[in-house]
């Protein structure tokens, strides 16, 4: 027989169409992923973020200073979430990251005004992420002769056309706002969770397939010993790719680290036993190799897009910051980014570590629960 | 192998009632085992029938969801971990890393199992099958005659007292099927009990005794001559010229339960004596022989799957 056959190409359509019909994730990943996407894409990434938290340390209450704020919240790119009382306070809830932006309006703003001195509001940007302050502070140019051209009227008008003071601008973190300060810490989570996930994910699935499992469950070797087994392998390949990250981010890239290595080995140690028993979660979950790896892509894909990784984290909408805030990997790069770039000790990134913490125990537990020790 | 507590009964297995539901599926149905210290018990039964099933919940890969007995005088349900311990079980499938070499297997199960003098005993364990030369062969590389021997090696490295085994030679050559046997006799002779499940009658009448299941009820059990003579069932052997064509006649003739052709003879069975007679009477003739011959087990094991399955259906 030769030729083509309608017929025989036939056979092989129906029994594939067939076999993924019985596929049901596989079929379910295959209409969800494209959903998925493009609700990610459409409408969590937002590239120009708005309402960023920025804190105002105000050193006089007066007219002027109430107005140069509310001039800024006017812009949309502010957000007023504190008000600091010493530039110390300031100073630490930036570096902590609670605010993306500090502002600080001098003491004799109004005085210096009124006599034409044109005094200096210092606005200090968080720019880790140089693409989530770019248009907040581009905005800024516009401020002074804006925000008090109502109440400079009369004697105060300003005699030329001068703006009444000025902005400095101070890029915290990354002055010459380098996308590669912020990319290449925020690599090490994507890296490490992609291979290590990917990887303990076949671990359990693997040995049910292969029909070593019925073995293995026929020895007295326990579950959390089977666990404990299988990872620590990893745990050793998880601590190599991180130096190997950091050596290549340091003699390559420049990145600079200011510090906080404490809290940078335990963030790494955290989250490396995180993904790993994610991993063995969904060994547990899945019914075939394959399976495990559609669904390691389904927590991977949102681990890189909604973390804060690509896309400034402030700049999406709550619900898929909430989202964000579930995945691991988002709280890693707040580890890593803020030891590397802030010099942030463990009192600035203790609530990540937590958050890293109740994931491993989570986790755990629930691959514990899962991991059955018969057949049954 | 000494210093064990005597065995309730003298008895390995000992187990009433067991009960096994998948789903809406009654796998394995109020089966009772006992099975003597030391002995080997061929565990018989088609396809489907709850071998497996069974096989797993002795050793407490699956839990039953009723019935209760003793393995190795240890509480089938309390002593589920201990009863691990001492036993060693066989997959049906080969269930041992393939892409760890044979000396990597033995050692992993040493390991896995806690035993004092592991390389001594690997060694040994490679001495016993021959294949101390090969130690280093990937496991997945060998033919399935010895991925068996290894897979029977593995299984009893840690010196179990009770061995389960999954139909442990199917798809095995008539030679390598013959050494395995050698291997579980001897295994026996040390006082290992042996519970093991096969398709093949040759290897059933190996056993000391047998037990057979279908469709998840145990159907009959002792040794092969009285599974045989429990039958009740009469076989008249045919020879001569065309004899077996006659098959399809005969089969229709009432009181003929069943027709096999055995090469160029023809086993012809039933219960009932007066009736069978009758049935073959037209064709005691030339060039036809009839002799009433003992049924062979697969006769017997023929008919029961028959009449289990029609209480069945």
């Amino acid at each position: 027989m030769s030729g083509f056959s309608l017929t025989r190409v036939g056979a092989v359509l129906i029994k594939e169409f067939k076999q993924l019909s019985r596929d049901r994730l596989t079929y379910a990943m295959m209409l969800l992923m494209p959903v998925m996407q493009l609700l990610l894409f459409g409408y969590a990434i937002n590239s120009e973020p708005r309402h960023l938290p920025t804190a105002v340390l105000i050193q006089e209450d007066t007219v002027f200073a109430r107005s140069v704020v509310a001039a800024l919240k006017n812009s949309l790119y502010f957000e007023f979430a504190a008000q600091a009382r010493t530039p110390a306070e300031l100073d630490e809830m930036i570096r902590r990251g609670d605010v993306q932006f500090a502002i600080t309006i001098p003491g004799d703003f109004t005085r210096r005004v009124a006599r034409g001195d044109t005094p200096q509001i210092l606005v200090e940007a968080d720019a880790t992420d140089p693409s989530a302050t770019g248009g907040a502070v581009a905005a800024l140019a516009a401020l002074p002769n804006q925000a008090l051209a109502r109440d400079l009227s009369g004697a105060l008008s300003p005699r030329q056309a001068r703006a009444p003071f000025e902005v400095v601008v101070h890029r915290r973190y990354n002055p010459e706002a380098v996308t590669a300060y912020n990319i290449v810490p925020g690599l090490l989570g994507v890296i490490l969770s992609m291979t290590l996930v990917m990887m303990t994910s076949l671990s359990v699935t693997r040995e049910a397939e292969r029909g070593t499992m019925e073995s293995l469950l026929a020895t007295p070797v326990e579950p959390i010993e089977v666990m404990v087994g299988k990872l620590a392998p990893y745990v050793l390949v998880g601590l190599i790719q991180t130096v190997i990250i950091l050596v290549i981010a340091r003699l390559l890239f420049n990145v600079p680290m200011l510090g906080g290595w404490a809290g940078l080995s335990l963030g790494v140690a955290l989250f490396i036993v995180g993904s790993l028993a994610l991993g063995f979660l969904i060994s547990t979950l899945a019914q075939s190799q394959l399976q495990a790896m559609q669904m390691s892509v389904f927590y991977i894909l949102p681990s890189i897009l909604l973390s804060g990784f690509m896309f400034p984290f402030r700049g999406m909408p709550g619900w898929a910051q909430a989202i964000g805030e579930v995945i691991p990997v988002t709280h890693f790069l707040r580890v890593v980014r803020g030891a590397l770039l802030k010099g942030q000790g463990l009192g600035d990134m203790w609530r990540e570590l937590v958050a890293l913490s109740a994931f491993v125990c989570v986790v755990t537990a629930l691959a514990m629960a899962r991991y059955r020790r018969t057949l049954d | 192998m000494s210093g064990r507590p005597a065995l309730p009964g003298g008895l390995a297995i000992d187990v009433h009632g067991l009960n096994k539901t998948f789903g809406d599926k009654r796998v394995v149905k109020d089966v009772d085992i006992q099975v003597p210290e030391g002995r080997i018990c061929g565990f018989l039964g088609p396809n489907g029938s709850g071998k497996t099933t069974t096989l797993r919940m002795l050793c407490g890969l699956l839990t039953p969801d009723s019935g209760s007995g003793t393995c190795l005088g240890l509480d089938l349900i309390k002593d589920a971990h201990e009863i691990k311990l001492a036993t060693g079980y066989m997959t049906q499938k080969f269930s041992l890393y393939e892409d760890l070499t044979i000396a990597e297997n033995l050692m992993f199960s040493a390991r896995v199992h806690g035993l004092d003098r592991r390389k001594a005993r690997v060694d040994q364990a490679l001495e016993r099958l021959g294949l101390t030369e090969r130690r280093d062969q990937l496991a997945g590389t060998l033919s399935g005659g010895w991925k068996q021997r290894m897979a029977l090696a593995t299984a009893t490295l840690h010196e179990p007292r009770l061995l389960l085994l999954d139909e442990p030679t199917a798809g095995v050559d008539p030679k390598a099927r013959r050494t395995f046997w050698d291997e579980i006799h001897a295994l026996s002779a040390e006082g290992l009990t042996v519970l093991v499940s096969t398709h093949y009658m040759d290897e059933a009448e190996r056993c000391h005794e047998i037990a057979y299941i279908a469709y998840g009820e145990l159907i009959a059990r002792g040794t092969a001559g009285e599974v045989i003579a429990g039958s009740h069932l009469v076989t008249f052997n045919g020879e001569g010229e065309g004899v077996d064509r006659l098959a399809k006649a005969l089969a229709a003739a009432p009181g003929v339960e069943m027709v096999a052709p055995f090469g160029a003879t023809l086993h012809v069975s039933g219960i009932d004596r007066a009736a069978l007679e009758a049935a073959i009477a037209p064709y005691r003739r030339a060039p036809f022989r009839w002799t009433e011959v003992e049924p062979t087990l697969e006769d017997v094991f023929i008919r029961l799957m028959d009449q289990s399955q029609d209480n069945f259906r």
